[in-house]
């Protein structure tokens, strides 16, 4: 009888394992950590198009709301959401301010002189400290930042017509 | 004669550990820290072992944040902060991570009372 306990309590838990395993294998393996309602810190870089170094203190200024976007010449998934960064300069409510990470200034300006310059400043981020304090990953990535510097909202990868969507639905 | 020699080996093992700890400089604790923090983008490998963007840019912000004076704990405490406690290999003990810590031990203490149990009591 209590053999019988015994095997029927290893079976439960050797299924009981095997079902947080099976489920955990859905899951994204993608981990994305909430910023929501962190405060973005003061950082200082120069600009792409001037060699002066400028707080984000003197252009997070004016607006009710800021989108921060992180890019590079040399990645392509930038490319493919350039148009939508266009798209949303558009909007008057808004200041898009660009944070080149780890590029070449000249390709960098040749990307900006090819595709349009959606942002109203940007900042040179060579070694890739700023965007790693801004708790980036990579690029492209997108943070929504309200007039109080508080995170709003954080789209990792490239923007597409469904985050352009929420992003002007949180603009309004 | 032995216990002197055994505590002369000691007092020098001591010595050069002490020693070692004492110059242990920028670099080292760079190394330390990278060692145990998570590359998010290349999981299964630490900043340490990765050679991506992210992880080089950690790195040089784990130098950034040395030399402006911050200790290993404040260091840890600020990545935390920026990308959860998932980034370091060495998570806290806390609410969400005490299961992952205790159910080891209590393993370990009711799988060496059931061994003492079959060893020992049953034989008296």
């Amino acid at each position: 009888m209590k053999n019988k306990i015994l095997l029927i309590s290893l079976i439960l838990f050797i299924c009981f394992c095997l079902v947080v395993l099976f489920k955990g294998l859905n899951n994204s393996n993608v981990y994305i950590p909430d910023t929501t309602n962190k405060i973005v810190k003061e950082f200082k870089s120069r600009s792409l198009f001037s060699d002066n170094e400028i707080s984000s203190e003197k252009i997070l200024v004016n607006s009710d709301y800021y989108i921060l976007n992180i890019w590079a010449s040399w990645c392509g998934p930038c490319r493919k959401e350039h148009p939508k960064l266009m798209e949303l300069s558009k909007n008057s409510s808004v200041k898009l301010i660009g944070i080149n990470y780890r590029d070449n200034f000249k390709n960098a300006k040749n990307f900006i002189k090819k595709f349009g310059n959606p942002y109203s400043f940007i900042f040179v981020d060579t070694n890739g400290i700023i965007s790693i304090e801004l708790g980036a990953y990579g690029v492209p990535e997108t943070i929504i930042v309200n007039k109080d510097k508080k995170i709003i909202k954080k789209f990792v990868g490239s923007l597409d017509d469904k985050s352009l969507k929420e992003i002007n639905s949180i603009l309004k | 004669m032995k216990i002197l020699k055994l505590l002369l080996i000691i007092i020098v093992f001591i010595a050069n550990f002490a020693k070692v700890n004492s110059t242990e400089n920028k670099d080292d604790l760079v190394n330390k820290i990278s060692k145990n923090i998570r590359c998010l983008i290349c999981q299964g490998q630490s900043i340490y072992d990765s050679q991506s963007d992210f992880s080089i840019s950690m790195r040089l912000l784990i130098k950034k944040k040395i030399e402006e004076g911050l200790n290993e704990k404040e260091i840890y405490d600020f990545l935390k902060d920026k990308y959860g406690d998932w980034i370091s290999y060495e998570p806290e003990f806390n609410k969400k991570t005490f299961i992952l810590w205790i159910l080891p031990i209590l393993l370990f203490i009711i799988g060496g009372a059931i061994l003492f149990n079959r060893l020992f009591v049953k034989k008296y």
